[in-house]
């Protein structure tokens, strides 16, 4: 791997703020395509850093240390990544469902929407049904987005859908679910259109919900 | 005001038997998924007091009252603050009621907060404080026999707790921990560090409860009775449980799997024994049978 690249992953798996930032602009004025930069840097650093997770080497603080590390590298990269390559993809309304406060994995997930040229309207954790038909209403959004990380929180999905229904807007967006109790089987059941078990399968679920 | 009856069980050189889950048996009641089961005790009071008789009947000697999640702050993020005061009085009242006529004690349960403290997250050691306090004072009101500090995993939070806890009351304090990453807490606590922090908090004893596996839990026991000379408590989840695909949380370990590992619990230092998640009412009077025997 590129000793620059090789820098980045390794900041973000240290959760290294001010190292990731500094070879991050380093890369970049090196003339390294920010592309490039995500997907092996900053992407592959966090999916080790999840792999540490479930392994049981990490745990949360080192998680969170990591997620803010990738958070302040995509502020820098993102202007770069919109004026290349990566078009616009679409416009997802991304958010934790009623009741639940979990937002890591939600985080994560739009953050690497962003990467892939999204643009990502964060309605936050502890969503409400309403909240959501509004954004869907009002911001021309593609795709509605729902985390749920407890299994008492999970069923606030189905009611969001229900909202979405009731308000009419169902049928302009696309939904898609994940966190870890969901599952493909509880997506078809709540009439989801999809549901993805980690971040960069949630990018490839997007972009092929709305191709 | 010391509850002696709490040290007096405690010492009596027999092993204490809890009780067994509550919102996994409130669910297998009727109360919704996506409900919090502390809404039970305003909303449907007669079935709180019976799972608390069913606890009694199968052989519980201490009771948790329904407040796991009727911190201020926890209700706040329901939408339920307006309830705080009743739901924590009445869950005691009703809990005292289901013991009426035995011995049987009732503990005041405090859950954690559901944010997470500084430096992970923005709430502060001492807001967690108050807010533990707040709730302990009322539940010391209404008269529990003692409190109970459970399913913690940030020791900033526990330290905040007990501080809490013990600046508006006398009353026996126990903090237990949950370490469902095997043997560590979700932030990477091991019980070592958590004995070691705790060893001067003045807890009548100390904890694990919810957790992993009864593997796991087991194993944290182990790590737990080399670490401290406190009395411990255990109240290990029912096993590991898995979702269906309408998210009902399904636990596969029997009663009588339950009750067969209760000899080894007792054992390995445990002195107060229950369940947690899973713990159905037959699971517990397979519990307390065991203990009668080792006993
Ligand atoms: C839209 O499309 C998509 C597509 C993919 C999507 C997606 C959306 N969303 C996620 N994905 C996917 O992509 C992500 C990246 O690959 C993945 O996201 P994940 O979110 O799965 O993964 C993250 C990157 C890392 N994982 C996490 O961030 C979750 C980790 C664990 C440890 C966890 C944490 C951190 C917390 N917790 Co909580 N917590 C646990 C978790 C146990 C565990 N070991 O997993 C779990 C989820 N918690 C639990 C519980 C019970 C609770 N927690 C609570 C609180 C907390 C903290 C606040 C302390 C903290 C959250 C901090 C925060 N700001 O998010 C409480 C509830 C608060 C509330 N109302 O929400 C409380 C109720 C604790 C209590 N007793 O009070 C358990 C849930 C049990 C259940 N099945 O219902 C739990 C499994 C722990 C346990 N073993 O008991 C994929 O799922």
């Amino acid at each position: 791997m590129d000793e620059k690249l090789k820098a980045i992953y390794q900041c973000i798996v240290e959760g290294d703020n001010n190292g990731v930032q500094e070879h991050v602009r380093a890369a970049l004025e090196s003339g390294m395509d920010a592309g490039t930069i995500l997907n092996e840097g900053l992407i592959a650093g966090m999916a080790e850093v999840g792999r540490l997770f479930e392994e049981g080497e990490y745990f949360v603080p080192e998680m969170l240390i990591s997620a803010r590390a990738m958070k302040s590298a995509m502020a820098i990269l993102k202007p770069h990544l919109t004026s290349e390559q990566v078009g616009f993809a679409g416009r997802v309304a991304i958010g934790t469902v009623k009741g639940d406060l979990h937002d890591i994995g939600k985080n994560l997930v739009g953050l690497m929407l962003e990467g892939a040229g999204f643009q990502v309207i964060d309605l936050g954790s502890d969503v409400a049904p309403e909240k959501f038909v509004e954004a869907a209403k009002n911001n021309d959004v593609d795709i509605v987005a729902m985390s749920a990380l407890l299994t008492t929180t999970m069923v606030n999905m189905k009611s969001t859908i229900a909202a979405l229904e009731e308000a009419g807007v169902r049928e302009k967006v696309k939904v898609m679910i994940g966190g870890a109790p969901v599952t493909e089987a509880y997506a078809r059941q709540i009439g989801a259109d999809g549901y993805a078990p980690d971040a960069s399968r949630a990018v490839a679920l997007a972009k092929s919900l709305l191709s | 005001m010391i509850s002696s009856r709490f040290f007096d069980l405690l010492h009596s050189g027999k092993p204490v038997v809890l009780d067994g889950a509550t919102g996994t048996n409130l669910q297998a009641r009727g109360l919704p998924t996506g409900t919090p089961s502390d809404v039970w005790v305003l909303d449907n009071p007669a079935e709180v007091i019976r799972l608390h008789h069913d606890f009694i009947t199968a052989g519980a000697e201490v009771i948790l009252t329904n407040t796991f999640g009727s911190s201020r702050l926890h209700l706040a993020h329901a939408g339920l603050d307006a309830r705080f005061e009743e739901t924590n009085r009445t869950a005691v009242a009703l809990a005292r009621q289901a013991a009426a006529g035995s011995e049987v004690l009732v503990a005041g349960s405090l859950g954690p907060l559901g944010e997470m403290l500084e430096p992970a997250g923005t709430l502060s050691a001492e807001t967690a404080a108050q807010v533990y306090a707040e709730q302990a004072r009322l539940l010391a009101e209404a008269g529990v026999d003692l409190l109970v500090i459970e399913t913690q995993f940030d020791l900033n939070e526990a330290l905040a707790a007990v501080r809490g806890v013990k600046s508006v009351t006398d009353l026996p304090l126990v903090c237990s921990f949950s370490y469902d990453r095997g043997t560590r807490t979700m932030m990477g606590l091991r019980p070592a560090q958590a004995a070691q922090a705790l060893a001067g908090a003045g807890l009548a004893a100390i904890g694990i409860n919810c957790g992993r596996s009864l593997e796991d839990n087991r194993r944290a026991l182990d790590e737990l009775r080399a670490a401290t000379d406190l009395p411990i408590w255990f109240k290990p989840n029912a096993g590991l449980p898995h979702s269906d695909a309408e998210g009902r949380m399904i636990y596969d370990v029997t009663p009588a799997m339950m009750g067969e590992q209760v000899a080894g619990w007792v054992a390995g230092g445990a002195v107060l024994v229950g369940g947690c998640c899973g713990t159905s009412p037959e699971h517990l009077r397979a519990i307390a049978e065991a203990v009668r025997k080792v006993a």
